[in-house]
C-alpha cells in the first residue's frame, strides 16, 4: 500500500494545484462518487481554442483529489481537441501508483467531470 | 475491563481453526484480520462441508418430487425453517419465510402487507439511522400509494430520540420500521419498548434484524416485533438465504409479493388463488441447498451460545473503544459504552478520508469497510460522507484490535509525513 500513496500523491493531495472555482467559466461539471459520496467540479475557461485557466474543487479521498489536481496540469494551455483525446490510460500513467479496481472510480472522478463538462454528458466509464 | 460476564468466555483460538479462511496471509506473511462481519460474516468448515454434502447427497427441486431424493431435500428445508423458527423463538415455523435477505425480506413486506394496508395519507415512520434496505422500500411504497414518511431524529450520542417518537405517535402512523441495531452507529435499538408503544398506537412493527439476529439472542415474541428480517449470511451462512419472520395473523391476511410456481392453490388463465402461508411467499425454487446450511450455522451459533457471543463481542467492543479512543484526531460514532452497542465501530480519522484508512489497513492485510454503509441519511446527520469501519464476530480477539489500531496509526505516519 506504500506504493499507492508514493509522494506524488500525497504530495498533491497536501498542496493541491489549481485548486478552486472558475465564475464564469466556459465549462463546469461536477459529478459525485455515488460509493463513497466523493465529489470533484471541474471548471474550464478557453481562450484560441486552448484551455487557459482549470479549477477543481471537491471533497474525497488522497487519490481521487490528487488525480483532479495532477489532470489540471496535465490540461493546462492543451488544445480543446488534445483534452478530449486525453483517455483514462494517460492518467493512470501519469498518476504512476497501482490503482486498484475498488480505487478506480477515485482516480477517475476528475477526469470523468471533465468530459461531462466538455461533452455535457457525463461519459460511461468504459469510455474513459 | 469492568463488565460483568454471565458467561464463561469463548476459546476464540478454537473457533478461529473452524475458519479455514482465517488461516491465510498475505504475500507479507501477514495473517488475515476480517473485520467486515457487518457486511458478511466468514464460513466455518461446518458450514462449507454442509454445502458440498447438500449438493453430493440430498440435492432436488423440493415440495414437488414424489422420489426418495425430493423428499429428502424437502425433508431437510422444512427441518431447517424449525430450526430458524426455534432460533427467533416464533410461535410457528410458519411465520418464517425463507428469502434472499434482509432487503427482500423488508421488500415483500412494504409490497405484500404495505400496498394492503397503507393508504393516501398515512404515515410510515422509520428512523435517521435506518439501513437504506430499510428505507428504501417504504419510499417506493409511499409513492406508490400517497404516503408520506417521517423518521425518528437520532441524537448527538447516536441513540433515537424518544420524546420525537412519542410525538410521531401521536400521528398514529400505519407502520415502524427499525433497525434492532445499527450498522454504522452500533447502537442497539430498545426495540421492546419501541414496539409496545408502535402498538399501543396501533402501528404494525417491522424490524431490521440483520445486525441483531448473528449477534444476540433474538425472541421475536418478547420484543413483540409484528415482522422481523435477517440475513443468514452475516451469521456463518451462505449468501442466498435469510428470513422474514411475521405474525401468522398478518401473513394470513396477505397477498402474495411474488407469483408464480410452488405459491399456488388452483390457477386458471384469468386468475389463481393462493397457498397456505409460508409457501404464498416463496414462489419459484427456492435457495434450497443456502436454507438448508443457515440450519447448520444456527445449529454452530447454537452450540456456542447466543449470550456468549453476544457477550464475547461485547468485550472486544469495549477493548475497541478504549484502544481507538487512545488516537489523536479519531472520533467515534455512536454510544460510548459497549452495553449499549452491537460489535460494530465506525470511525473518523481527522483529515484522512476513510478510503484511505482502509486502503493503508488493506496493505496490513485488515480487512474494514470504508464508506456510508447504506446509510446517507445518518451520515448526514453527523455531517459526514462516510466513515470507516471494524466490525467484530466470534472469531476475532484483541490481537485483531490491535492490529488496526496499528494500521491506523501507519495512516497518520503516511498522511502526516
Amino acid at each position: 500500500m506504500d506504493n499507492l500513496y508514493r509522494e506524488v500523491i500525497l504530495d498533491h493531495y497536501k498542496n493541491p494545484r489549481n485548486k478552486g472555482t472558475l465564475d464564469p467559466a466556459d465549462y463546469s461539471y461536477e459529478d459525485t462518487n455515488p460509493l463513497c459520496g466523493d465529489e470533484i467540479r471541474i471548471d474550464l475557461r478557453v481562450a484560441d481554442g486552448r484551455v487557459s485557466e482549470v479549477r477543481f474543487s471537491g471533497r474525497g479521498c488522497a487519490i481521487s483529489q490528487a488525480a483532479a489536481s495532477i489532470l489540471t496540469e496535465m490540461v493546462e494551455n492543451q488544445t480543446l481537441d488534445d483534452v478530449k483525446a486525453l483517455t483514462k490510460d494517460d492518467l493512470l500513467e501519469e498518476l504512476g501508483v497501482p490503482i486498484s479496481p475498488a480505487r478506480m472510480k477515485c482516480a477517475l472522478l476528475g477526469l470523468k467531470a471533465l468530459k461531462a463538462g466538455i461533452y455535457g454528458v457525463p461519459p460511461h466509464d468504459e469510455d474513459l | 475491563m469492568t463488565i460483568e460476564r454471565s458467561t464463561p468466555p469463548l476459546d476464540v483460538g478454537a473457533i478461529r481453526a473452524d475458519f479455514p479462511i482465517l488461516a491465510s496471509s498475505d504475500a507479507r506473511d501477514q495473517r488475515l484480520v476480517y473485520l467486515d462481519s457487518a457486511a458478511s460474516s466468514q464460513k466455518p468448515r461446518a458450514v462449507i462441508e454442509a454445502i458440498d454434502d447438500y449438493y453430493r447427497e440430498s440435492n432436488a427441486n423440493i415440495h414437488r418430487g414424489v422420489y426418495a431424493l425430493s423428499e429428502r431435500a424437502t425433508a431437510r428445508y422444512e427441518e431447517a425453517r424449525h430450526l430458524v423458527a426455534d432460533f427467533i423463538n416464533a410461535e410457528s415455523p410458519r411465520e418464517c419465510i425463507f428469502v434472499r435477505n434482509t432487503t427482500e425480506a423488508i421488500n415483500l413486506v412494504a409490497n405484500a402487507w404495505g400496498r394492503r394496508n397503507v393508504h393516501q395519507g398515512d404515515l410510515i415512520v422509520v428512523t435517521e439511522m435506518e439501513h437504506h434496505s430499510n428505507l428504501v422500500p417504504w419510499q417506493l411504497l409511499a409513492e406508490q400509494v400517497g404516503a408520506r414518511i417521517e423518521a425518528i431524529p437520532v441524537t448527538p450520542d447516536g441513540v433515537l430520540d424518544l420524546d420525537a417518537y412519542a410525538r410521531l405517535l401521536a400521528q398514529e402512523p400505519k407502520v415502524v420500521a427499525v433497525g434492532h441495531v445499527s450498522n454504522s452507529a452500533g447502537t442497539i435499538n430498545p426495540v421492546a419498548e419501541i414496539a409496545r408503544q408502535a402498538k399501543a398506537a396501533g402501528a404494525v412493527v417491522v424490524v431490521d434484524g440483520a445486525q441483531a439476529a448473528p449477534h444476540l439472542a433474538v425472541d421475536v415474541q418478547a420484543l413483540g416485533a409484528d415482522f422481523y428480517a435477517f440475513s443468514g449470511h452475516k451469521m456463518l451462512a451462505p449468501m442466498g438465504a435469510g428470513v422474514l419472520y411475521g405474525r401468522l395473523p398478518l401473513l394470513e391476511a396477505m397477498p402474495p409479493f411474488l407469483g408464480g410456481g410452488g405459491m399456488i392453490r388452483k390457477v386458471e388463465i384469468g386468475r389463481s388463488t393462493w397457498a397456505d402461508v409460508p409457501a404464498r411467499f416463496e414462489a419459484g425454487t427456492p435457495a434450497v441447498g443456502d436454507a438448508i446450511v443457515l440450519g447448520v450455522a444456527i445449529e454452530y451459533l447454537k452450540r456456542i451460545g447466543m449470550d456468549r457471543v453476544r457477550e464475547h463481542e461485547r468485550d472486544l467492543t469495549a477493548y475497541g473503544l478504549a484502544r481507538l479512543g487512545e488516537i489523536a484526531g479519531l472520533s467515534i460514532l455512536g454510544p460510548r459504552n459497549a452495553d449499549a452497542r452491537g460489535g460494530v465501530i465506525s470511525f473518523d480519522v481527522a483529515g484522512i478520508h476513510p478510503h484511505d484508512v482502509a486502503a493503508i489497513l488493506d496493505g496490513h492485510n485488515v480487512a474494514v469497510r470504508a464508506g456510508h454503509h447504506c446509510c446517507q441519511p445518518l451520515m448526514r446527520r453527523f455531517g459526514l460522507t462516510a466513515t470507516t469501519r471494524a466490525s467484530f464476530y466470534v472469531y476475532n480477539e484483541p490481537d485483531d484490535v490491535d492490529r488496526l489500531v496499528e494500521g491506523i496509526l501507519d495512516a497518520k505516519r503516511i498522511f502526516e509525513a
